[in-house]
């Protein structure tokens, strides 16, 4: 039996090895330096494990055939079941190996940190002490991706360009959800959150055309989260940024409020011109006129809240109202241009039409009337 | 463990007794499975303090405890849950010497404390929401309602539970299984006494000076 | 007044006609299925009058033994239903390709994976590991029954509330769509507004109650109620396993049940806990939910590696090699568990000493586990192996956790788990350590325990089907997600662009058809067994040579598991018992004082399914009505004082005359 097993896994495996010759196995063949060292952190792991589950699958496989009911020449010892020696091996063999591996996990954990400036281009190259990162502000919207690039005034959305081998400095927030920016062959991912900015680091080493996406489930449209990275070379990324000079509109708040709106399958865009405090309302939450900044807000219970008599305060901290519209309407203080998301194209929603008027107990109170209809 | 596995046999040898043919009654286990779920109860405390230390000091620009906590009534509010555990410890004094009236008594001022110190805290979370300050407020207060309010609710449920033992014990005498009984709330109603404790350092104390 | 509309919204809340899901084929389909099968089921049981029977010997009954069947039985029944959500998702992501969109559109698709991760968990590994508990802890430690007999029936039909609640969701509503786990604010009141994640919400605490109370019940039980000479270095390995992961239910259950009750707070009552507004922190979640949920992966695998240490340790003929360290490895385990949460979401960005002392915690368990391994392994040198059913599962899990386990040792490494989280890679892993660990575990207890309790063995055959089809299946279903992971594919995807994609999930398509037709067999083995169960009738009591108390007493056990109570003298005690020639007692049997049956837990828990129902809909006052009810119905119960009886020393004589007989006829 166990040999059929044995068998049976043999043949399993083959055809399986030869289809791997031909996909595009992209964590295991990455163009960007960190992604790279991730890669062979993955073979050196595994490697190191290997040391010690080879022998055990192979010891299963020798003992079940040895001590077979039928095998009756084996040593039969029904009460042998210590042998001090023995068990020192068991829990020392993997003891070391985890020694080993804890060990390079230290190491790597803090060498591959995503918040750690870069110290070099690829194995061979050490960074210039006068290269200036590419900073890149990434935004995940519902359902889509907006790239700023504050140096270059431009932003795009579910399209990014560097230049090969130089640093790209990724700043990382969301607007609404979690989400997790990941493209396979720059770097490992990081999680994209509301009202935080995680960084990544990374270095592009060679040209190409590269998929990136959220790899964090996000709701109905996030399937199609998904955007192309362009690796290519400095005059590559001179014409792209001057492409998105010419073709693109303004990014300004009003415009990122419509672009906020929920959609599914969004198209590459250009803006040719982003407002520079953009990134950081988004940030803190606060791009739609009336809203308090989250950091402003943080800076206030820093120094002792604002009191009692600070209710018009909790309207203007409210930022998860996308789905109900103008949310807690009744309040009206500092709502004034919700007009915007009117002239919106209608988002793909399908869940609206059963949920109309919620009553939330403990949220219409103030308000008088019920709450307001959704009309997005 | 070889060795002690042959002592073992050497010793029984011929007929070692495999079973007992005494009626084997096992300690009761009532206490111990109260005493675990008091540590579950504790877990979920446990959570609600770790919430409150997270997201304690986000007022949203809003109040904080200084503006909204009267440490005097929270003072006065300890002293009844204080003094209702200690006439509970009475009333089991009195269960210990089989008194059934005196338990009763008791039970009795242990309810009447307990109600009271449930009618303070309604009034302090009437005054709070009055003032605007209520659980939607602000994460800070949400946190703060819910745990304060967490252990109202185990007081309530307390209080029920006394009132429904207080007729048991009133019909059937201070029997065992209602003895039983006693002590178990007696173990919840001290618990609730330690969490009350956390509540008025952490929540109360450590937020108006902290 | 009411005018006519509020009325009907006062009776009914959000419920309408358009919640019920009519335009859904494949729903509208299951429903009828459903229906039918239901009304047959139904006809059948009032047809041959027997629910004067099952109410009175099974759904009221505390009997430890029936309990333990009956959550076996449930997770059976929701393992079909989470491996239809699992056939439908492997369906859809193989075809769905080159802009067809498959079957599935995302809302249907979202609700499909979500209910599979929380039906799979909750439904069916938990109750399978709480039934086999139930049956086999207190015949393994010579006790009568629990310590809480009336609890461990309320806990299970708190299970089963659980259970309807869930299932309620396919028919009325819809389920949640964000994922098993309801990361806030996706699951917030913003962005989650339907009925979904209240239908999570309350399925899961309803059914977290009754867990919670059934690990106070089995930790009581194993402190107070093992018999005399029973020392905690005793016990048979299934205990301590049991003992463990019944600490870790108490100790992580009340967290889950805070974590969603602070998110039912801010869905209904407004607050700002785990929201964006007003100083809410919606990582506070992700952290609070997953202290319980690594525990909740030991809670499941600790039981497996009981049932793999008696089985091993059965079919080698041989004492478990390594007891102690067993033990201690198992105890390292429970306490480690704590310490690794964070692993979940080393991409959050917490820092690279955090990320790292996480990571080694991680590693450090697969210590202790490689022990564990290790103990398997010497017990089968020098043994006598018999390559019955049970062994082959354990066979099977041996070779299939050890690869499961190296991935999961990857992940723990926080660079590569920054390319591989979220992956198919990481699917590949979970569901190679629990199909691998827990479900071949668990088919292995059932297939090993299974004539204890009914008196008679499974048949091999088909069970052997089942073992090859799942093995097969498992690896023709996850290796390609291995692949698919390192090419960089996400999980939770309902569409795909890249064609050379295709072909893994074709391949895992018809590993997950192998599986269902391992599912098959295994309903087709109980069938066949049935039919045959006079040819595989074990009159021993004792069918596979077993080495620990269960296999002392008939099969079934009668119900008061033991005529006299046992006095240990060695772990491996019916093993200790057999080798000194121990004589069974014939006489001077005594009247036995057991628990009474109660209709309460089950009324308690429909209470709480028609509760939860009130408060998913917004009919207040229906929840109210149910939960005044609750309370009513609980305080009353505490007033029958009347809860036990003694089985009278004839019965007892007759039925241990009944098992000479039969001893005597087989001998």
């Amino acid at each position: 039996m166990p040999i059929a097993t044995k068998i049976l896994r043999l043949l399993t495996v083959l055809p399986l090895l030869l289809l791997l010759g031909g996909c595009d196995l992209v964590v295991m063949a990455p163009s960007g330096d960190i992604a790279i060292q991730q890669r062979d952190l993955i073979i050196i792991s595994t490697i190191l494990m290997l040391l010690i589950i080879i022998p055990v699958i192979f010891l299963i496989f020798i003992f079940a055939w040895r001590y077979r009911q039928a095998n009756t020449e084996a040593t039969y010892d029904p009460d042998w079941h210590h042998s001090t020696g023995l068990e020192v091996v068991i829990w020392s063999a993997p003891l070391l190996i985890i020694i080993a591996l804890g060990a390079l996990t230290w190491i790597s954990t803090h060498k591959l940190d995503p918040y750690r400036p870069l110290d070099r281009i690829d194995a061979d190259q050490p960074i210039a002490a006068d290269v200036k990162p590419l900073t890149v502000e990434v935004v995940a919207l519902d359902w889509k991706w907006l790239f700023i690039y504050p140096d270059l005034g431009i932003a795009t959305v579910n399209e990014i360009a560097a230049p090969v081998n130089v640093p790209i400095t990724f700043k990382i927030t969301a607007s609404s959800v979690m989400n997790s920016l990941y493209i396979p062959a720059l770097a490992g991912q990081i999680y994209a959150m509301p009202a935080m900015q995680t960084k990544l680091h990374a270095v592009i080493n060679k040209a190409g055309e590269y998929e990136g996406f959220s790899a964090n489930y996000s709701g109905d449209g996030f399937s199609h989260m998904r955007f192309k990275f362009h690796g290519v070379d400095q005059q590559g990324f001179d014409a792209w940024v001057a492409q998105v000079k010419s073709k693109g509109t303004a990014l300004n708040r009003d415009a990122y409020l419509k672009l906020e709106k929920p959609s599914v399958r969004e198209p590459v865009r250009f803006f040719a011109t982003v407002d520079s405090d953009l990134y950081n309302a988004i940030l803190n939450l606060c791009v739609r006129p009336g809203q308090m900044c989250v950091n402003e807000m943080m800076h206030i219970d820093m120094t002792g809240g604002a009191g009692k008599d600070s209710e018009e305060n909790r309207d203007r901290l409210e930022y998860d109202n996308r789905h109900s519209g103008s949310g807690h309407g009744g309040h009206g203080a500092g709502h004034a241009s919700e007009a915007p998301g009117d002239a919106a194209v209608e988002p793909a929603q399908h869940d609206m039409n059963q949920h109309d008027g919620q009553s939330m107990p403990g949220m219409n109170h103030g308000g008088g009337a019920e709450p307001a209809q959704t009309n997005n | 463990m070889n060795q002690t596995h042959t002592d073992q046999v050497l010793q029984n040898e011929g007929a070692p007794a495999f079973y007992t043919t005494e009626e084997h009654h096992p300690e009761n286990s009532t206490m111990l499975g109260f005493w675990l779920y008091l540590m579950s109860d504790c877990l979920i405390f446990a959570v609600l303090f770790a919430t409150h230390a997270v997201v304690g000091r986000n007022f949203a620009a809003g109040p904080t405890p200084a503006d909204l906590f009267d440490l005097n009534l929270v003072a006065i509010n300890t002293a009844m849950l204080l003094f209702s555990s200690i006439t509970y410890g009475f009333a089991m004094l009195q269960m210990e010497r089989n008194a059934k009236a005196e338990t009763l008594f008791w039970l009795g001022v242990t309810m009447l404390f307990g109600l009271a110190f449930l009618t303070i805290e309604l009034y302090e979370f009437y005054h709070l929401i009055h003032e605007g300050a209520g659980p939607t407020r602000s994460a800070f207060l949400s946190s703060f309602f819910t745990l304060v309010g967490t252990h109202g609710a185990h007081v309530t449920a307390g209080i029920i539970w006394m009132v429904v033992l207080m007729i048991q014990v009133a019909k059937r005498g201070l029997i065992v299984e209602n003895r039983r009984r006693l002590m178990c709330l007696s173990m919840f109603w001290h618990f609730l006494d330690v969490v009350w404790i956390g509540v008025f350092s952490f929540v109360y104390l450590l937020g108006v000076l902290g | 007044m009411f005018s006519n509309p509020d009325l009907l919204k006062f009776v009914f809340g959000r419920l309408t006609l358009d919640s019920i899901p009519y335009h859904e084929p494949i729903l509208v389909v299951t429903f009828i299925v459903v229906a039918l099968g239901g009304i047959a089921l139904l006809g059948a049981l009032t047809y041959f009058r027997v629910w004067g029977y099952l109410w009175t010997n099974w759904l009221t009954s505390v009997d430890h033994k029936k309990i333990g069947i009956m959550y076996i039985i449930l997770a059976v029944i929701m393992l079909l239903r989470g491996f239809s959500d699992a056939i439908m998702m492997r369906l859809q992501q193989a075809i769905a390709f080159g802009g067809s969109g498959g079957y599935l559109p995302p809302h249907h698709y979202d609700q499909i994976f979500t209910a599979h991760g929380v039906i799979m968990i909750f439904f069916v590994a938990m109750p399978l590991v709480t039934g086999l508990m139930n049956f086999v802890v207190p015949l393994q430690i010579g006790a009568r029954d629990v310590s809480f007999p009336f609890l461990n029936n309320f806990s299970f039909w708190m299970t089963v509330a659980g259970a309807i609640i869930v299932m309620l969701s396919l028919f009325i509503g819809e389920f949640a769509r964000t994922g098993w786990l309801a990361y806030p604010p996706l699951s917030g009141a913003d962005y989650s507004p339907g009925v979904g994640v209240d239908y999570y919400i309350w399925g899961l605490q309803v059914a977290g109650i009754g867990t919670t109370l059934s690990g106070i019940n089995l930790i009581a039980t194993i402190i107070k109620m093992r018999a005399p000479g029973m020392t905690l270095m005793k016990m048979p390995v299934f205990t301590w396993t049991s003992l463990c992961t019944n600490v870790l239910i108490v100790a992580t259950f009340p967290i889950l049940a805070a974590t969603l009750a602070l998110l039912t707070l801010d869905r209904y009552a407004g607050m700002n806990f785990f929201t964006n507004d007003l100083g809410g922190n919606p990582m506070m979640y992700v952290n609070l939910i997953w202290i319980w949920g690594h525990p909740e992966v030991y809670i499941l695998v600790l039981p497996a590696f009981g049932v793999f240490s008696e089985v091993v340790s059965t079919f080698c003929g041989k004492r478990l090699f390594g007891y102690t360290s067993m033990v201690y490895a198992t105890v390292v385990i429970t306490v480690l568990s704590y310490l690794v949460w964070l692993h979940h979401f080393f991409t959050m960005g917490a820092g690279a000493s955090v990320n790292a002392f996480f990571g080694i915690t991680t590693m450090i368990i697969s210590i202790p586990t490689g022990a564990k391994i290790f103990n398997w392994l010497f017990t089968m040198y020098r043994g006598r192996i018999r390559f019955e059913v049970p062994m082959l599962w354990t066979m099977g899990f041996m070779v299939t956790f050890v690869i499961g386990g190296m991935t999961g040792v990857l992940l723990a490494v926080p660079p590569a788990d920054f390319v591989l989280h979220n992956s198919l890679f990481l699917i590949a892993h979970f569901h190679n350590v629990i199909i691998g660990g827990v479900v071949f575990g668990m088919f292995a207890g059932i297939t090993y325990w299974f004539p204890k309790a009914f008196g008679y063995k499974l048949d091999p055959f088909w069970g052997k089907m089942s073992f090859w089809f799942w093995l097969v299946g498992f690896y023709f279903a996850f290796m390609p997600l291995y692949v698919l992971g390192l090419m960089g594919v996400t999980r939770r995807v309902n569409e795909f662009e890249d064609p050379s994609l295709q072909i893994w999930f074709v391949i895992a398509a018809f590993g997950a058809a192998l599986i269902a037709v391992g599912i098959a067999s295994f309903i087709i083995q109980l069938i066949v067994s049935f039919f045959k169960r006079d040819q595989l009738r074990d009159t021993t009591g004792d069918p596979w040579d077993g080495r620990t108390l269960e296999w002392s007493t008939s099969s079934p056990p009668p119900e008061y598991n033991f005529a006299f109570t046992p006095v240990i003298h060695d772990h491996d005690t019916w093993w200790d018992m057999k080798k000194r020639r121990y004589e069974r007692p014939l006489t001077g049997f005594k009247s036995i004082h057991m628990p009474k049956n109660t209709g309460t837990g089950i009324i308690l828990a429909g209470l709480n399914v028609v509760f939860a129902f009130g408060m998913i809909w917004y009919m207040w006052w229906l929840a109210i009505l149910a939960f005044v009810a609750i309370v009513a119905v609980a305080i009353g119960h505490t007033f029958n004082y009347n809860r036990d009886f003694y089985i009278p020393a004839d019965e007892v004589s007759n039925t241990e005359g009944e098992r000479t007989r039969l001893l005597a006829g087989q001998a």
